[in-house]
């Protein structure tokens, strides 16, 4: 397969990206934070996402969905990031779905159909403590009754507190074990913080959580690949809304060059801006090809695939990261003011950095894989 | 089975049968690189037979069509190609300016005649070219260029000079921008090519900070060029040499990749060694090692990318710039940690153990690579211009 778009994948583009641009600009954003939306994300527009067929372009058909892949996926959440559209996209579409169709079974034919008729909305119940570490889960599911007991914190739980089922991964005897835990499961408290870029992340308590063994996703201890899965399409995927984010910055500021003018001149025509900004577009031409070729070879079921989705969530946090960086410096004084978007890309762009792994923890990740 | 499948089915059982382990290790010195030519010495059996059951093949140049001397593959099989080659660790039969350069160009411009009489001689290794471009006083700024050829009728005669002109002292023929009209800056250089035995062409080697002499001053004093030796239009050079140009970046910025698939801090873990931890017993040169490894794998996928997009003329003309700059800054910056990772065996400069220090050497090499073939900043200001389109430009 080459690496571009397809036409089939350039059709979809077509229709996604004005849709998003219109429905869901900055301003979508600003409205929900200025009025304390308590969901952290608009119900109609994820109707709209919906009538779009979007929440189910990666279920497999059999469940209802469209079956597409992460290349396809890619092409929503760069828009959702150029445009800071806050929606349950990722999570939801993305990583659990990745997580159900990998495991199959109870748990998969109870979700997937609802994800795709966009009446699920799916928390990943990960990370335990600031910073991302997947391989140190101290929660711990043991058996009781004919199910298990969950007992742990979780924290930094996109739409923790409004979504219909977490997919929670725990300690069982032998190994790591995913469930699904409903919304209303006795014993779960989500306490949901405003972070920095008006997003809505909770702390999830599970307090003696009772469930019953068909509550399992895939096999009891056998948790690990599934979660591989999840977090294999969860990154890539974030890696693609920070393309978007860095692109939306960069265009922002490349705009913003040839309009103002300091000193008798459009600040555009002075050498020092335009190497930067030469060399940020060489950073996020390359970040935008990684993120592709990590798309590529988890459709492929391709060798490597691990390793580049690795590299591609520290590359395309680097390159956003300079981006949001170098758009705030080269607006100026209106940089830091609220008034102007520039500085809610920086927010973003935070957020997503952290999300799934920061880049120091996948460049570690690059250096473990490559024996070192 | 697919046919792409059953062409790479068929590649790997001809590589298999046609290239012989010699030419399956690394390249370790210059003499390891066949660069063709009349004069050439192969450096022994392996290295002749490889090329030319290359030849035969078309596997020289394998996406130019047969006329040729290429295989006529598609983009697609000629990816395929190279990633068995890659796969078995195969050297390039042929390193050649004429490949890499000229022949692009001669495809794109050249006329029948020209394509049949020059392109086939490239295929096989039988010419070895050079580029003539920069001049004293002309380096990334081409088109102040000065060397001049006057209109004779049927010929021109050339005086002037050329710098940094890679291994003209070795090479056969050259490709070479001549100002032919004084009046227009851009209109008024054409694009020649002559034989370096002609009367009055002389080189000189000039000594590098790496202790090695790839590049020459060449001299050209009264040189009689027939008229029906160039390229494109008469005074229209330009075009053909920002053609040109295009591939150069594109060669020069595949460094960036190194040459084989494994990571710098595998490789250094292994001199250097590791902790407890199986980690590399530096955690300082590990994250810088780990942090270049990611740029390098990403690097790799855009240069996948631009390949796939540049066969289908999708990438954007000036993106070769932007390749070239990404790809030579990421190639200085690993051969510093290259030199880091090395320590002070990497200072020897001429001991039996270090190759007559091959990296101290390669280390000064790749310093060229940002000003060589138009300078960073030149790229930057490309881009700047033709890709953001930024004012005043």
């Amino acid at each position: 397969m080459p690496l571009y778009h397809n036409d089939d994948q350039a059709m979809l583009k077509d229709s996604v990206a004005p849709f998003v641009a219109e429905q869901a600009p900055v301003a979508h954003l600003r409205s929900l934070r200025d009025s304390a939306d308590a969901t952290g994300f608009s119900q109609g527009l994820w109707a709209q996402f919906t009538e779009m067929g979007l929440p189910g372009m990666l279920v497999p058909e059999a469940h209802g969905g469209l079956g597409m892949g992460h290349m396809e996926a890619g092409i929503v959440l760069e828009e959702v990031g150029r445009n800071l559209t806050p929606s349950p996209f990722l999570a939801t579409s993305v990583g659990a779905v990745a997580a159900l169709a990998k495991a199959g079974g109870t748990q998969a034919s109870r979700w997937l159909p609802a994800i795709a008729s966009g009446e699920a909305i799916i928390a990943l119940a990960i990370d335990e403590g600031a910073k991302h570490r997947p391989d140190r889960i101290a929660t711990t599911a043991t058996r009781a009754g004919n199910g298990f007991r969950i007992d742990g914190r979780k924290s930094f739980v996109l739409h923790g507190h409004v979504a219909d089922m977490s997919i929670v991964a725990a300690k069982t005897d032998g190994g790591i074990t995913l469930f699904a835990v409903p919304k209303d499961a006795k014993g779960v408290t989500a306490d949901p913080r405003r972070l920095v870029d008006s997003s809505l992340a909770s702390h999830v308590t599970l307090d003696g959580v009772e469930v019953d063994a068909d509550a399992v996703i895939g096999e009891v201890d056998a948790g690990g690949d599934i979660l591989d899965a999840l977090l294999a399409a969860t990154r890539t995927g974030a890696a693609a809304e920070m393309v978007g984010v860095g692109q939306g910055a960069m265009d922002m500021t490349i705009t913003y060059l040839k309009e103002r003018k300091q000193f008798g001149k459009l600040i555009g025509e002075f050498q020092g801006l335009q190497h930067r900004a030469a060399h940020l577009y060489g950073e996020m031409e390359v970040a935008r090809a990684t993120v592709m070729k990590a798309q590529q070879l988890l459709d492929e079921g391709g060798a490597g695939a691990k390793l580049m989705v690795s590299v591609a969530k520290a590359k395309a946090g680097r390159a956003a990261n300079l981006a949001v960086r170098e758009g705030v410096q080269m607006h100026g004084g209106i940089g830091m003011t609220d008034e102007y978007d520039i500085g809610l890309y920086m927010k973003r762009d935070r957020a997503l950095a952290e999300f799934m792994g920061d880049v120091h923890y996948h460049i570690d990740q690059v250096a473990r894989m490559n024996g070192y | 089975m697919s046919e792409l499948d059953a062409f790479r089915t068929e590649v790997r059982e001809w590589l298999a049968a046609n290239c012989p382990a010699e030419m399956r290790e690394p390249i370790r010195e210059e003499g390891d690189v066949c660069w063709g030519g009349r004069n050439w010495v192969f450096k022994n059996d392996a290295q002749k037979a490889w090329l030319e059951a290359c030849v035969a093949k078309g596997y020289t140049v394998p996406d130019w069509p047969k006329a040729y001397g290429g295989a006529g593959l598609t983009p697609e099989q000629t990816k395929i190609l190279k990633q068995e080659m890659k796969r078995i660790n195969a050297r390039s039969p042929l390193d050649s300016f004429g490949i890499w350069m000229l022949g692009p160009a001669l495809l794109q411009f050249g006329t029948e005649e020209q394509k049949v009489h020059y392109l086939n001689p490239i295929a096989r290794g039988e010419i070895r070219w050079c580029q003539g471009y920069s001049e004293p006083g002309s380096g990334s700024d081409l088109v102040s260029l000065q060397t001049f050829g006057e209109d004779k009728g049927d010929h021109w005669v050339v005086n002037g000079s050329k710098i940094w002109t890679s291994y003209a002292d070795k090479a056969d023929w050259i490709f070479c921008l001549v100002r032919t009209d004084k009046a227009n800056k851009y209109q008024g250089i054409t694009f020649m090519l002559f034989d370096m035995e002609s009367k009055g062409v002389t080189t000189k080697p000039i000594l590098l900070i790496s202790g090695n002499s790839p590049f020459c001053e060449t001299f050209f004093d009264d040189v009689e060029v027939p008229k029906t030796q160039y390229v494109g239009e008469i005074n229209r050079g330009w075009d053909v040499a920002k053609y040109l140009l295009g591939h150069e970046r594109e060669m020069i910025s595949g460094g960036g990749a190194g040459g084989d698939m494994v990571s710098i801090g595998a490789l250094f873990a292994k001199s250097l060694g590791k902790n407890e931890n199986g980690e590399l017993d530096d955690p300082i040169l590990r994250a810088e090692m780990a942090a270049f490894d990611v740029d390098v794998f990403a690097y790799r996928a855009m240069g996948e990318r631009f390949m796939d997009m540049w066969k289908t003329g999708r990438a954007h003309p000036a993106s070769s710039n932007m390749m070239k700059y990404v790809g030579t800054e990421l190639n200085k910056r690993r051969h510093e940690l290259v030199m880091s990772g090395g320590g002070s065996e990497a200072l020897e400069w001429d001991s039996e153990e270090t190759k007559g220090g091959a990296r101290p050497r390669a280390w000064l090499r790749t310093k060229a690579n940002s000003i060589e073939g138009g300078t960073s900043e030149v790229m930057l200001n490309v881009i700047a211009k033709r890709i953001l389109d930024l004012p005043g430009a």
